[in-house]
């Protein structure tokens, strides 16, 4: 085990991972709208213009697209930006720049620059935040080559991938559910780095692999828990990384189980457990022993009265169903 | 004004501009034949503003550019030789045949890009000046667009931004008066775009773009303002291109004749070779820096032809740093 010290929220463990960064390397700032002295709405940057200075917290005017070419811009002249666009909404007003500009700077331009910089979004489902504040993009972003897309589901791995993720000299989409801000965990003492491309298996089974990231971690513990009073031994994968993307430890595990289901809050139509389920059925379709599954959200816009909302969410009890009809087979 | 520029200053600049028309004519004929790939978006006849603009610059200013790029990427110093073989799509080009003509440029003398998305250019050319004031470098940076990319909501997003947080930048608009074919008189109700400077607080200021010396005169007074006191300005060159949109365009059918002839016969380097045989430069003087420009080209072309294609396996490199295969 990893030597814990103490408990911290996720979003405390992100400021960690911001102001040792920051002390570490003076290139490293934060720039985004409402980044005043509250550090934002979710204050994911609070604390940082008194402790590093006004220069190394930008607060913006309204403008995602502008706000995403400028830390561009900044990153293809040595600096290393960290852009706080809010809800992951708003990340669609800056497209363009994210896709057409960010993903592909540096390959368009044949590596003459690096692009140091980090995109951070807080997405997913909650408290009624209705069709235009709920939302989670990661499929889209890990659609451009060029993007790195992280999703972390743990205080320790927010603080350990941000920190990675500000050390990466190409674009990384960073993005932190709302429900999972406030949560609370153990948090390594000292230098703590999560390297991308490592999935974490936060539960060992043998009968069904359950692979997801992000919100859907607590989802599919609790069900794993469910499953076992039911005789079925769920092994739970965190992928943490979208890209790069770690298949070795997903193929590895339906090698064992054969058995796959595939669960994330977005919508289930081309999320990104298809291209999971896609991965596994090129390389290990022999390993396969019933169909997969996948857990995800309703292809609808998220609504907002409450009653509405969790019927197009995904949760345990689905991934229990999918798990027991994937295990009724062979 | 521009009576104290020397005569030796006005035959580089006429060389710096003949360099780009002839590159442009050039690889007009070359994508014509089938040399050159893709299609070509010619900036013949804006030539001034380019390199009235970049003659202000020093080395480490920066540029960004536009899908009609050819001219502020070779007036910014880039390497004729590579650019052109990145027309050809050959590995020898700055971007190792992954760009050519609409994404030319060279990190090596601080030119971040033409960029075919109308108005992508400001943002980055912002952040650069950012970066400069983060570094106390002392550089500016200057974000090329046309006047189409006003109706665009990244020019005002940026001058905002960028007036906001108070960052070296000069948005140049050269205004050739179509955005592709649609005329500016109706894209745009208000006479100038650099009107617009006023809604952003920063200084603003209207340009002959056909004149060199005129650009060169108000850049230098303009980038001294940027350089000091660390704010942007908005200057707009009013200028014509000669062709059509892109190669495809001949620009005869919706623009008409006499328009076309009028701003032809403010072509940019003939008034600039009138104005040098007024000071009483032989015409033999002038022939000279066109045949110079000419055997640049030439040069160019023939290093571009002779260059080797890239690997087609390097198409899967440099998508993410550490991919270099090297």
């Amino acid at each position: 085990m990893i030597p814990v010290s103490r408990e911290t929220t996720f979003l405390e463990a992100t400021l960690e991972a911001v102001r040792e960064e920051m002390a570490r390397d003076d290139r490293v700032f934060a720039i985004g709208e409402d980044s005043g002295v509250r550090g934002g709405s979710f204050p994911i940057f609070k604390g940082i213009a008194q402790e590093f200075g006004d220069h190394r917290l930008i607060g913006t005017p309204i403008c995602e697209g502008a706000t995403t070419n400028t830390a561009l811009g900044a990153a293809m002249t040595g600096m290393r930006p960290i852009v706080g666009l809010h809800f992951a909404d708003f990340m669609l007003r800056a497209m363009d720049e994210i896709g057409d500009q960010v993903a592909r700077a540096r390959y368009t331009f044949g590596g003459q620059c690096d692009v140091p910089m980090v995109i951070r979004a807080y997405d997913g489902v909650v408290n009624s935040a209705a069709t235009q504040h709920s939302g989670a993009y990661e499929a889209i972003f890990a659609h451009f080559p060029g993007l790195k897309v992280v999703m972390p589901s743990t205080p320790a791995d927010a603080k350990g991938l941000l920190k990675t993720a500000i050390r990466d000299d190409n674009p990384v989409i960073f993005l932190e559910h709302k429900r999972l801000l406030r949560t609370r965990g153990p948090v390594p003492d000292g230098e703590h780095l999560t390297p991308f491309g490592q999935a974490a298996v936060r539960r060992s089974g043998a009968d069904v692999s359950i692979v997801g990231y992000g919100i859907m971690m607590a989802q599919a513990l609790a069900a794993a828990e469910r499953l076992a009073t039911d005789g079925i031994d769920a092994e739970v994968i965190d992928l943490r990384t979208l890209v790069p993307l770690d298949e070795e430890t997903v193929l590895a595990s339906v090698a064992r189980t054969g058995r796959l289901v595939v669960t994330h809050e977005s919508w289930r139509r081309s999320g990104f457990g298809a291209e999971v389920a896609a991965i596994v059925a090129e390389k290990g379709f022999a390993d396969l022993r019933a169909p997969i599954m996948r857990v995800a959200g309703e292809d609808v816009p998220v609504p907002f009265s409450p009653v509405l909302e969790q019927r197009v969410i995904p949760n345990a009890e689905g991934i229990v169903a999918a798990a027991h009809s994937a295990c009724a087979h062979g | 004004m521009s009576h104290h520029t020397s005569i030796e200053r006005m035959l580089e600049l006429l060389l710096k501009m003949a360099r780009i028309r002839t590159f442009e004519e050039t690889i007009e004929r070359l994508n014509r034949e089938g040399r050159i790939p893709g299609f070509l978006h010619t900036s013949i006849g804006q030539e001034a503003s380019a390199v009235g603009t970049c003659e202000a610059l020093t080395e480490g200013d920066y540029v960004t550019s536009t899908h009609r790029g050819h001219g502020h990427c070779l007036a910014k110093g880039a390497d004729l030789r590579a650019t052109m073989c990145e027309l050809y799509g050959k590995a020898g080009g700055q971007n190792g045949g992954r760009g050519g003509s609409m994404h030319v440029s060279d990190f090596g003398v601080n030119m971040l890009g033409a960029n075919a998305i109308v108005g992508a250019g400001l943002g980055i050319a912002v952040g650069a000046a950012l970066s400069s004031k983060f570094r106390e470098s002392g550089n500016i940076a200057v974000a090329f667009f046309g006047e189409g990319a006003s109706s665009n909501g990244a020019f005002h997003e940026n001058l905002n931004l960028a007036s906001s947080m108070g960052v070296p930048v000069l948005f140049v608009c050269e205004n050739n008066g179509y955005a592709h074919e649609a005329p500016v008189q109706k894209m745009l109700n208000v006479p100038n775009v650099a009107d617009f400077h006023t809604g952003y607080g920063i200084p603003g200021e209207i340009v002959d773009g056909n004149d060199v010396l005129a650009v060169l005169d108000v850049m230098t007074e303009v980038t001294d303002v940027v350089r000091s006191t660390g704010r942007p300005a908005l200057v707009e060159a009013k200028t014509y291109r000669h062709r059509g949109h892109h190669g495809g365009d001949s620009g005869r059918h919706y623009r008409p004749a006499e328009e076309i002839e009028a701003w032809l016969a403010k072509d940019p380097i003939l008034r600039l070779s009138r104005r040098l045989a007024e000071a009483g430069v032989d015409q033999g003087t002038i022939d000279g820096v066109l045949a110079d420009a000419q055997a640049e080209i030439d040069d160019a072309v023939e290093f571009a032809e002779a260059a080797p294609l890239p690997d087609p396996e390097s198409a899967l490199l440099e998508v993410y740093a550490g991919d270099s295969g090297e």
